[in-house]
Formats: C-alpha cells, sequence, structure tokens
C-alpha cells in the first residue's frame, strides 16, 4: 500500500503489472463461469422468443410487400402527381399490367389484394378479378402473334431464340424434372429487352415454382405481348443472325400493323375502380419498404393519399380499448389491492403453522387450470346461475330482476380480480412478513392508537409490497387475454383480444404487431415512471 | 448504586399470572412491587418468563390472572397506547421510513402537542443523548450504538414516569454495551424515572441496577441489590446464574446454629453456613465464590477452613490467574487469585491446600 501511494499512476500489483488489469484477469475466469451457466437459457430465450418476439413487432412497420409484387407500378408512380392529375397515365397502367400478369401466374396478386385491403376496402376484389382479366390482354398478341406464324405458340420455338445453345441442347434432351438453370442467349437482353426480362421470370418460375422444364411449357401471353411493344419500339433485331432471325425480322415487319392495346382504357373496363384515385393513390402510398399505416390504425388514424387523418367514428374502436384496457386493469388492480391487504396482513401475522395452510388456499387457484376458473365464474354470475339464483331465493332481487354479471366489464372485473389476486397477496405477503411485531408495538407503546399506528408505521412500510404487487397485477392485467375473451362479452374484452383476432381471423399481422407495440411501450413507460417516482429497488417479491 | 429509593408501590404485580396455552404457566404468582424512580432489572435465562412480565407491563399481553398496577390504579384493561410508558425495544424498533426527528417526534404528535413545543422537546431530548446534529438522519444511516441512543430518547420525549427496556444494549458490542450501560443508567437517576430493565446479561444487570430480580421458572428466584444477590445468593440457581461459582454436593450431617457440617460424596467434611437448607441428612449443594478461595498460607485466615487440592490447570488472564482444582473428587473448581507481584504462579500437578471462610461456603438446595 506505501509503495503505491508513494508513486503516482495506477496502483501497481506484485508482479509489477496494473492492479486494474491483474483484477480483470482473475475476475474474467468467474464471469466466463457465470456466463456458461446462464448459457443453455440465454440461448434458449433469444433463439425461441427475443428473436420471434422482435421479428413479430418489425411486422408494425414492414411493408416489402407492395413493392415486391409491383415493381414496375412503384416505380413508374414516382412521376405521378395525384393533386395535379386524378388518374396517372398510360405508363403507370402498362407496368401494372405487367406486374399483375406475373403476379396472377404466381398467385401473389390476392395476398397483395388482402394487404391493401386493410386501408381502402374493396383493393382485395379488385385484384382478384383483374388477376383473372390481364391473361385476356396478353392474348390479344399471342393470337395475333399466333396467326403470323404458329412458331409463336410453340415452346420449343421459343426456348431455343431466348435460350443460350448449350443449355437448349442440354434442357431440350433432357426428358423429366426442370431441366438445368435457364441461361439467357448472349446478346439478348439488348435486343429485346422487355422480352427477355418477362421470358427470363417465366423461365425461372416454370423451374423454381412449378418444377417443370420451360422447354415444355407454354409460354406466358405476357411474352408476346413484350415481345409486340419490343418490335413496336426501337428493338435491334436487325444484326441478329441466329436461331429464328428470320422469324423475328417477319414479324417486326407484321407488328406494326398489330392492334395494340390501350393498357388505361382496358384496365377502366375491366373496372372502372381503376381510375379512382383513391384506390391508385393507396398503392402509391403504402409503396415504400417501412410504413407508419399499421401504427396510425391502430390509434385509430388512417393514411390516405391525402395525408394523415382521424379514422371513420365507426371503425374508431383502439383509442377506446387501450383506454378501456387501462382503466379496467386499474381497477383490477385497485380490487386486488383492498381484498389482497387484509388476507396478507392476517398470513404475516398468524403463526408459521397456521399462516402455511392459509397460504395454500391463497395458491390453490393456481393449481386449478385457468380456464376452469373462468368457465367456473360463468357458472356463478350468468343470469340463470348460482348468485342470480340465491339472490332470488332470498328475495333480494325479483325474478325479472335478475343481475346481469356476465358478457360485460363486470363480469372481467369479478373474474380477472379473482385470478389475479394471489399476485397481489404473494408480494405483500413476502413484504409484511418482513415488518416485525415491535414497530406496531413500538408506536402503541409511544401512544398512537391501534389505527395510528397502522396508518403511519405499518402502511408505509408496506408499500413497497403494494407497488410490487400492483406492477404484477397490472402488467399482467393489461395484457389478459383469456378470461376477457370468455366472460368479457362485447363490452368486457381488452385490446390483447383484438390482437389475438387480428392474428388469428382477420391475418392483419402487422395491425397485431402495432396494437403489441404499443402495449408493449406503454408497460414500459409505466415501468420506468414507476421507478423515477417509486423506484424499482423499493419493489420487494420476497 | 445510588442509595435505596423508598418503595412506594408505583408499579404493583399481585399474584400475576400467565399462560399462553392453557396449560402451562409461563408466570406463576408474581409479586413485586417496583419503587418511584427505581432501577430494577429482571434477569434469568431465556424462557423464564422475564420479557412475558414487561410484556403485561406494557400492556401487549394480558395476565390470566392477578393485576398489575401502575400508580395505585390497576392497568389490566387499559390499552398500551394510553398507559404512558415509554419503551426500548431489542431491535430498537426505530420507524425506518420517518428521520430522526420525525421519529422522536411522532409520540408528541399522537399527544397533540404544538408543533413549537414539539420541536424543542425533541431537541432537548436529542442533546440528551448527544445526538443532536442527527436531525434529519434516517435511522438505516445511523450506526447500532446512535440508533440505541435514539431509540432511547424517543422512550424518554414524552416524559413518561416509567421506562421499560427490552434487552436493549444485545445488539451493541462489548464496548460500546458498556459505554450505553452508563449511559442509561446516568439517564434514568438524573431524571428520576422508573426503569424496568429486562436482561439476560448478569453483568449488565449488576452494573446497572438498584435491584435486580432474578428469574427462573417463571417466578423470581431472588429480589435484592446487586451487592446481596452476588454475596447472598438464596438458593443454587441464584448462586450459579450469578457469577461464577464452585459447586460441591453432599449431604448435611449436623447443623449447630450458624454453621454446618457436610459430608461431601468423596467422604470429605466441611464447614459450612446453611442458607437453604432443612435438616439433616437433607442433599445439598455447597457454593464457594472462586474469589474467596486463598491458597497462600500467609493470607489465610486463621478460621479458615482448609481442603487438599490438586492443581490442573493455570490459565493466566492478565488482571487475574484463573486456576483449575480438583476438590473433593470436584475437576471443576476454579479459584480466582489477583495478578500481584507476590502472587505464585501454581503449576499442574502439584498438590496443594486450599482455604476458605465458613461464611463464603453456603449451603444451598440441591
Amino acid at each position: 500500500m506505501s509503495d503505491a501511494t508513494e508513486t503516482s499512476g495506477p496502483m501497481l500489483a506484485a508482479d509489477g503489472r496494473p492492479l486494474k488489469a491483474s483484477l480483470n484477469r482473475a475476475l474474467r475466469r468467474q464471469k466466463l463461469r457465470a456466463l456458461m451457466l446462464i448459457a443453455p437459457l440465454l440461448i434458449f430465450i433469444l433463439v425461441a422468443f427475443i428473436a420471434p418476439i422482435a421479428d413479430m413487432l418489425f411486422r408494425s412497420v414492414e411493408n416489402r410487400i407492395v413493392e415486391e409484387t409491383l415493381p414496375r407500378t412503384v416505380a413508374a408512380m414516382d412521376d405521378w402527381d395525384a393533386d395535379a392529375e386524378p388518374t396517372p397515365g398510360e405508363e403507370v397502367y402498362f407496368a401494372l399490367f405487367r406486374d399483375l400478369f406475373v403476379a396472377s401466374e404466381k398467385k401473389i396478386h390476392t395476398r397483395l389484394g388482402s394487404r391493401l385491403n386493410y386501408e381502402t376496402t374493396g383493393i382485395s376484389s379488385l385484384f382478384r378479378q383483374t388477376g383473372r382479366d390481364v391473361e385476356d390482354i396478353a392474348e390479344i398478341y399471342e393470337d395475333q402473334f399466333d396467326d403470323l406464324n404458329e412458331n409463336w405458340t410453340e415452346e420449343v420455338f421459343w426456348a431455343e431464340l431466348m435460350g443460350d445453345p448449350d443449355w437448349f441442347a442440354e434442357a431440350s434432351t433432357t426428358e423429366d424434372g426442370t431441366g438445368p438453370d435457364f441461361v439467357m442467349k448472349e446478346g439478348m437482353e439488348d435486343r429485346l429487352p422487355m422480352t427477355a426480362e418477362a421470358y427470363r421470370t417465366f423461365a425461372e418460375f416454370t423451374q423454381v415454382e412449378d418444377e417443370d422444364n420451360p422447354v415444355g411449357e407454354n409460354v406466358w401471353p405476357l411474352v408476346h405481348a413484350m415481345l409486340y411493344h419490343d418490335l413496336t419500339g426501337n428493338a435491334a433485331v436487325d444484326g441478329y443472325t441466329g436461331f429464328g432471325s428470320e422469324e423475328l425480322q417477319a414479324a417486326k415487319e407484321a407488328a406494326a400493323d398489330f392492334e395494340g392495346v390501350d393498357y388505361k382504357q382496358t384496365f377502366l373496363d375491366i373496372d372502372e375502380d381503376w381510375g379512382d384515385p383513391t384506390i391508385l393513390g393507396t398503392i402509391k402510398v403504402y409503396s415504400p419498404t417501412y410504413t407508419p399505416g399499421y401504427f396510425l390504425t391502430a390509434v385509430d388514424l388512417q393514411l390516405n393519399p391525402e395525408g394523415v387523418e382521424a379514422q371513420d367514428e365507426d371503425q374508431a374502436i383502439y383509442i377506446k380499448l387501450f383506454w378501456r384496457t387501462v382503466w379496467m386493469s386499474l381497477t383490477i388492480t385497485f380490487a386486488t389491492i383492498v381484498l389482497g391487504y387484509p388476507v396478507a396482513y392476517l398470513l404475516s401475522s398468524l403463526p408459521m403453522r397456521v399462516s402455511s395452510l392459509l397460504m395454500i388456499l391463497v395458491l390453490l387457484p393456481f393449481w386449478t387450470s385457468l380456464l376452469v376458473r373462468t368457465s367456473a365464474w360463468k357458472v356463478l354470475l350468468q343470469q340463470q346461475g348460482v348468485i342470480n339464483d340465491l339472490l332470488v331465493w332470498s328475495g333480494l332481487i325479483n325474478e325479472a330482476g335478475r343481475l346481469v354479471m356476465i358478457n360485460n366489464q363486470l363480469g372481467t372485473i369479478i373474474a380477472m380480480t379473482h385470478i389475479l389476486l394471489p399476485f397481489m397477496i404473494l408480494p405483500l405477503y413476502s413484504v409484511m412478513a418482513t415488518i416485525p411485531p415491535s414497530f406496531v408495538r413500538a408506536a402503541k407503546s409511544l401512544g398512537a392508537t391501534n389505527w395510528v399506528a397502522f396508518w403511519r408505521v405499518y402502511f408505509p412500510q408496506s408499500v413497497p409490497g403494494i407497488g410490487a404487487g400492483s406492477i404484477l397485477v397490472f402488467i399482467l392485467a393489461i395484457g389478459y387475454y383469456i378470461t376477457p375473451a370468455l366472460v368479457g362479452g362485447t363490452s368486457g374484452i381488452f385490446i390483447s383480444n383484438r390482437i389475438a383476432y387480428h392474428i388469428s381471423s382477420s391475418l392483419n399481422w402487422g395491425l397485431a404487431a402495432a396494437l403489441g407495440t404499443i402495449l408493449l411501450a406503454a408497460v414500459l413507460i409505466l415501468y420506468w415512471a414507476y421507478d423515477r417516482i417509486v423506484g424499482i429497488d423499493n419493489v420487494k417479491l420476497g | 448504586m445510588a442509595s435505596q429509593p423508598e418503595n412506594d408501590g408505583f408499579v404493583v404485580f399481585d399474584r400475576v399470572q400467565k399462560s399462553y396455552d392453557g396449560e402451562i404457566l409461563v408466570v406463576k404468582d408474581l409479586n413485586l412491587s417496583i419503587g418511584r424512580g427505581e432501577f430494577l432489572t429482571m434477569l434469568g435465562p431465556s424462557g423464564s418468563g422475564k420479557t412475558t412480565c414487561l410484556m403485561m407491563l406494557a400492556g401487549f399481553e394480558t395476565a390470566t390472572h392477578g393485576d398489575i398496577l401502575l400508580g395505585g390504579q390497576p392497568i389490566n384493561n387499559i390499552p398500551p397506547h394510553k398507559r404512558g410508558i415509554g419503551m426500548v425495544f431489542q431491535n430498537y424498533a426505530l420507524f425506518p421510513h420517518m428521520t430522526v426527528g420525525e421519529n422522536l417526534s411522532f409520540p408528541l404528535e399522537v399527544r397533540k402537542i404544538s408543533k413549537s413545543d414539539r420541536e424543542e422537546k425533541v431537541k432537548r431530548a436529542l442533546d440528551m443523548v448527544q445526538m443532536g446534529d442527527f436531525l434529519n438522519r434516517r435511522p438505516a444511516q445511523l450506526s447500532g450504538g446512535q440508533q440505541q441512543r435514539i431509540a432511547l430518547a424517543r422512550a424518554l420525549v414524552f416524559e413518561p414516569e416509567l421506562v421499560l427496556m427490552d434487552e436493549p444494549l444485545g445488539a451493541l458490542d462489548k464496548q460500546l454495551r458498556e459505554h450505553m450501560q452508563f449511559e442509561i443508567t446516568r439517564l434514568a437517576h438524573n431524571l428520576g424515572i422508573t426503569t424496568v430493565y429486562v436482561t439476560h446479561d448478569q453483568t449488565e444487570a449488576l452494573t446497572m441496577s438498584d435491584r435486580v430480580a432474578v428469574f427462573d421458572d417463571g417466578r423470581i428466584q431472588q429480589l435484592d441489590p446487586p451487592d446481596i444477590l452476588y454475596e447472598e445468593p438464596k438458593n443454587s440457581f441464584v448462586a450459579q446464574f450469578i457469577g461464577e461459582n464452585n459447586t460441591l454436593e453432599g449431604v448435611i450431617k449436623e447443623i449447630r446454629g450458624k454453621t454446618c457440617m457436610v459430608r461431601l460424596d468423596d467422604g470429605e467434611e466441611i464447614i459450612a453456613t446453611p442458607i437453604n437448607v432443612g435438616e439433616v441428612g437433607q442433599r445439598t449443594k455447597v457454593s464457594i465464590r472462586p474469589e474467596r478461595v486463598e491458597y497462600n498460607k500467609e493470607r489465610m485466615h486463621d478460621d479458615a477452613h482448609t481442603i487438599k487440592a490438586e492443581v490442573l490447570e493455570f490459565i493466566y488472564m492478565g488482571d487475574i490467574f484463573r486456576t483449575r482444582l480438583k476438590v473433593a473428587g470436584n475437576e471443576d473448581f476454579v479459584i480466582k487469585t489477583r495478578n500481584a507481584p507476590d502472587q505464585v504462579k501454581l503449576k499442574p500437578g502439584t498438590q496443594i491446600e486450599i482455604g476458605w471462610l465458613p461464611e463464603d461456603c453456603r449451603a444451598l438446595d440441591a
């Protein structure tokens, strides 16, 4: 010690190394050991709990489905200003046609329809119907090419035209299976860019999704449509001398006289909703990868092409549900305090032998299935139930005046107070058990009446128990699901029931995730506030 | 000790009995009168009923039978908070959620004393225990000794006439405990407060009290000032319990006025003073204090009764020597001698002759 105080600089260990480093080295083994001990649980929790929850919460803002399903449409809509022109130009509908054709072949257009239907009703059926009709649009071109030369509907011809010669040689001789992975003929993407892209999409889809050989499958009419547009555009087929160059040259000459399609008009003919600025506006607003839409919906707002505005009154339910969840949880917490405090006090003041017996009674509900307990409340509380029967029998109420105590808020509060009561009693008991009886005795010997001794001396010391119990009960209550679902009716359900509905019935996972995130955030904020006001160190669970 | 106050029966236990379960009496027929201003200690092993007596006096336990009187009034039916008795608890029972000042102010607040008076009294009480600077501390920030002082101040701040203390120094280390013993007695005598003090520590009882009530088996075995208690124990329990004591067992052979002859179990016969023995033939325990035994022939009194002994062990304890002997078959016979320049250090194995005055050798019940 004296050496170290004489020299300035860090304290040194006997071997001359800094004492801090030596200490760290000595502690590292212990820390590693501790880490090894918790590692299995830590990994389990990370993999089975934290990661899925993080993924789930991520869905509340994730919105890739639009740009993945309609990539060209999203890009084309960039330039569209809804304020200037109510409907976008031809190029957007052309892009929509290409996207929808592929999506409908892949059968993913209905998924997108359902997703966008959360935001604007009607989009789902619009997508479903249009998905059927885009095939007809493309077939207009297919038929014309077929009339020109039957080769244009021959899948082998297409494969040899578009595919790399080596690939074609191998694929055309493959009897079973998908054949080798498709390879595009060199230069084809420059000569016929849209056709090449459409054919590549077709070939890859055929191989990957359908697990067939593109050489033996009917080519999508979309490819013909793209060929038309390439040929009537500035396709550079003149320099091409490979397989099918004659047919291409002939098609180019003929295509100029083909019947074209006015895509915008065609879409409007399919459904006039395609001219509705709201529909296309919704697609544009929800095209980014991340969207605040779910969160806005979760707080009764909606994201429109015009901006953020309040949800229609008849659809605004979430704020109301959040508040109901909070105030009912508070009521339940308060009820458990009122009912649990005297029980905990009795338990803590009785001799050990008696209190252990009573503690078993308190814990008894834990040994019964939650479902059974909730169902028992149904039996007790219903209008023809035990409690009403007793009241009628005793003459307190008449037959017509049977009380409605279930399938409403009262039912939820009664059943949940009962179920959560042990979570209040246990922390209360464990705190009260540590308050020596001498405190109350001291207060009385100092002249305090029973009430003053309790209120000024005993109660303040039991507050940490109330705090712990309240946090526990409130956090459990705010996310409770089964009991409100069974005895809550419509007026007594919680936000968690709505989350469950969106997870399992409406399949709007994004909204469920947003609601869940808000709930989680609310609990964390409450926890933080509690820590600031009461101090989490003062909370004792045992 | 201060001079013995006149016993005016300020606190009276009149044929008090207490049973918790209806089968066993924890306190059996307790009669006790405590004078105003007296410092009385209830001393006894655990389970002897001393704390129960204190709790009955404080009002936390009810007597099963008999009356407890305070200032001449029976208080059996008066709830604790109306008795106006100050109490210091074993673990101090300072309210942890209140500051020192609030703790002291508490008994004044419940008595509805005005704020200015309260502050005045709290300050005076804190100064009294030299803790004036600690008004705004929490009990947890204080050391054990400081908490002890605060507990004492709190029990005194509302100026009770009677203060009860339930092993208040049990949690302190030895040095602090001795200091606090002195402080408490000084305060009690300066303020003229009647004090009932419960302890199982005999040193504490002897140094602090005007009178000590030795409890055992639910009864007061002896109630006397400390010097009488130590020098003239009335039965073998008290003799054993208070101070160190050598016991030789035997049978009464002969009683002659103020002396008697006891035949020890190994056949040796000694002279003793009969205290608590009846007739000849009765078994007895003879009690001799270790410091009243002499082995230095030059110092031995002429009337001393002598007996042979063998030295078994010699322990040097600084201020005294402690020598363990084998006397009349008893191998736990201890003698204590002052560490003086001319004192002989006995060697284990030597045969010596020891002696004592017959007055110091008391024949008690077996």
